[in-house]
């Protein structure tokens, strides 16, 4: 060392930076807390509606100059440990925004969520205005914990017209013609269905509409329950075995376990003619627009419900995806802002201008009576098909790996891809499966 | 002097440690409080398939990366610590996947690796077009390749430092004797490198227990559990399955092990004697 530095010197320093990193650790704490005096803190993602929760705070604090909303906006997969670890230590936001489900449900039962039943009930207006099959995301024992604040997202099947018409297919109506055309497909060298499989939640998706459409919703109600034995239900086996049976049938793009689902590649497959058809969510409708946007304006892009099963005990008009995103209420919040929160959840979201700003996004919120206003949207066709899916289906059940806890959605989406690779068996999937449910 | 160092230390390393042991007994998700669950994370830690499978990995991983960035990185790095101008120039170029950060190595090559659209679809080239990341055999090698193109810059720089303080009597005196250039590489220049690669081969070992970033920005651990090492199978318990009290059992493993593996080696490889290499010449 060049010079020496006094001990002492040092001790005193590093002291004095300790106690500022400590004190600046403190008082961001408490302002993200919310409790400072410009009103009750909302955290949301910054994909997706983050537009319209800004326009929306924009006006709400304009004629609610006393209680106001304050965003903060986070990315996705940083936002979720970002918020448990908040939440935990006690300084989460008055508002937050999660997606229901076994995750909300942690926390829930770690008493950290505000009761919302008696508000809504408070209001049969406001609680009739959103669709029923959506608000069951958040209710846990009869007690909702949450309201949705954006669009539903409901899984389709998409298809490359162009490449239908070139083989002479019609979407199909079961799964009988999935295969059919799966082998249609191969004989002209078209990737029957492309997948981001790398993902592992795009996988999920066959499964859940499978076990749907063989063993109807009871089957997964009775996983949720947490039956013993549950995952061994001879519909999740059937479901498990027809997967085996679409990927030995080459039913999969090439390299499907190595496409990645948040780079827009697997929707690519499809718009540049390499694949025929992809299951996603409808979200992927707005990754096509804007990776060609011509493609489907020329109206190539087209879409249909899951294909139905014969002999299945689930309707055909049974739904999987994501229900909505929602916003909880923390239970910790004071009572002022609790106030402030409930009344903007209340008048402040869906409404005229919100859902008109969510259309515009190409949003489809789950809200009554909207068909005039969806056909006076730019893809009118597209939002009135997946309205109509999430109104009138029978039973719109959440992506499992959202509807379970963390812990098992995570040994499902691992096992789920082990059994798409042929690691394991159909039978080794559910005995797993069974077997993690019971730890 | 050491005080501030000592209080550092204790503060950052020691102190965070000791929560970490505490939560390994303990059952929580991270909301709410900690719930004394006694053995059962270490019993489940020690005997899960998913952990061993994942320690078993993270060892296939150390000794892989050793095997292929080490002959690699000596001969390149002996190469480059000659004198004509050329090597120089090269060099510069060969150094660069130094400057590139992980994460962004990482994009690259998902993405250069990609089946339909990356580098074997683009040059159409159908032995490139393999499914490098997606297939479970493929893949735990495709990250070794990655990594040792991330890391053999980094030891061929060392070995190049080390080339240059050769002296370059040595080499006259064998090439009087009548030793070739091979004969000079086996009976000059290895053993003179002796304690390089023992430094090199110490930050591999050690480093390879740590790959974290680049796995998870490549692979997530996957397909199935086929690149889920050590590190990531502690993220993944922890931050997605939000288990803490397994989550750090499991880190608690990683710090053993890497423990063992550094004293080991500064035990075996005689690190601890190292003296000048010019006195015991």
């Amino acid at each position: 060392m060049p010079a020496r530095i006094p001990s002492h010197v040092l001790v005193a320093t590093s002291a004095a930076v300790l106690a500022l990193t400590l004190t600046a650790c403190g008082s961001s704490g408490r302002t993200a807390g919310g409790s400072s005096g410009d009103g009750a803190l909302a955290w949301a993602l910054t994909q997706g509606s983050e537009a319209t929760f800004r326009a929306s705070a924009t006006e709400w604090n304009k004629e609610h100059p006393d209680s106001k909303i304050n965003y903060q906006f986070f990315q996705n997969d940083p936002y979720k440990q970002k918020l448990r670890t908040a939440v935990g230590a006690g300084n989460g936001p008055v508002l937050f925004e999660n997606w229901g489900g076994g995750g909300l449900k942690t926390y829930v039962d770690a008493g950290k969520v505000a009761d919302l039943t008696a508000d809504l009930n408070a209001d049969p207006e406001w609680k009739n205005r959103i669709f029923p099959s959506v608000l069951e995301s958040t209710t846990f024992d009869g007690r909702t914990y949450g309201v949705p604040v954006n669009g539903v997202q409901p899984v389709v099947l998409y298809f490359n017209k162009q490449l239908f018409e070139e083989v002479g297919a019609e979407p199909p109506k079961t799964w009988d013609q999935l295969l059919a055309l799966v082998k249609k497909f191969k004989a002209k060298g078209i990737a029957p269905i492309s997948m981001g499989g790398a993902s592992k939640w795009p996988d999920l998706m066959w499964l859940e509409y499978l076990v749907d459409r063989v063993g109807g919703p009871e089957a997964f109600a009775k996983i949720a329950a947490g039956g013993k034995g549950a995952w061994s239900d001879p519909a999740v086996l059937k479901a498990a075995e027809m997967i085996k049976q679409l990927v030995d049938a080459g039913g999969f793009a090439k390299g499907f376990t190595s496409v990645s689902a948040d780079t827009g590649q697997a929707e690519a497959q499809l718009y540049t003619g390499k694949a025929a058809m992809i299951l996603q969510g409808s979200w992927a409708y707005g990754t096509m627009a804007t990776g060609s946007p011509k493609f489907v304006s020329a109206g190539n892009l087209g879409w249909s419900g899951f294909p139905a099963v014969s002999g299945g005990k689930g309707d055909a008009s049974n739904i999987v995806g994501n229900t909505a995103n929602f916003f909880s209420l923390s239970a910790q919040a004071s009572a002022k802002d609790k106030k402030t929160a409930v009344a903007y959840l209340r008048d402040g979201v869906y409404n005229d201008t919100y859902i008109d700003s969510l259309l515009k996004n190409g949003d489809v919120p789950p809200v009554k009576d909207l068909e005039a206003k969806l056909k006076a949207t730019d893809n009118a066709d597209w939002t009135t098909y997946v309205y109509g899916l999430a109104r009138d289906a029978k039973s719109f059940q959440l992506s499992w790996d959202q509807a379970l806890t963390p812990e098992l959605g995570n040994e499902l989406l691992t096992h789920l891809d082990q059994l798409f690779l042929g690691e394991i068996s159909p039978q080794q999937f559910c005995a797993q499966m069974d077997e993690a449910a019971q730890e | 002097m050491a005080l501030p160092a000592l209080v550092l230390f204790a503060l950052f390393a020691l102190v965070p440690m000791a929560i970490v042991i505490y939560l390994s007994f303990t059952r929580w998700d991270g909301l709410g409080s900690p719930a004394w669950a006694g053995a059962d994370n270490w019993r489940e830690a020690l005997t899960s398939d998913v952990t061993r499978h994942a320690l078993w990995l993270t060892v296939k991983l150390m000794v892989f990366s050793w095997i292929v960035q080490t002959p690699i990185s000596l001969l390149l790095g002996v190469f480059v610590a000659g004198k004509q101008r050329y090597r120089a120039l090269f060099a510069v170029f060969y150094f660069v996947p130094l400057l590139i950060s992980t994460a962004a190595i990482a994009v690259i090559f998902k993405n250069l690796l990609d089946p339909n659209f990356g580098l074997g679809a683009a040059l159409k080239l159908p032995v490139l077009g393999q499914d490098w990341l997606g297939d479970p055999q493929l893949a735990f090698y495709a990250v070794v390749f990655v990594i040792a193109w991330q890391f053999v810059p980094f030891h061929t720089l060392l070995y190049q430092a080390g080339a240059r303080q050769i002296p370059a009597s040595l080499y006259e005196a064998a090439s009087i004797d009548g030793a070739g250039r091979l004969a000079q590489f086996w009976h000059i220049t290895l053993p003179q490198l002796r304690y390089t690669i023992v430094t090199s081969s110490t930050l591999m070992v050690v480093g390879s227990l740590t790959y974290f970033d680049l796995v998870f920005v490549l692979t997530g651990g996957g397909p199935g559990y086929a690149t889920r090492i050590l590190p990531l199978d502690m993220y993944i318990t922890g931050f997605q399955s939000n288990e803490m009290g397994l989550a750090s059992a499991i880190s608690v493993v990683l710090v053993v092990a890497g423990l063992v593996v550094s004293l080991a080696l500064v035990r075996f490889s005689g690190f601890s004697r190292m003296r000048s290499q010019q006195a015991g010449m």
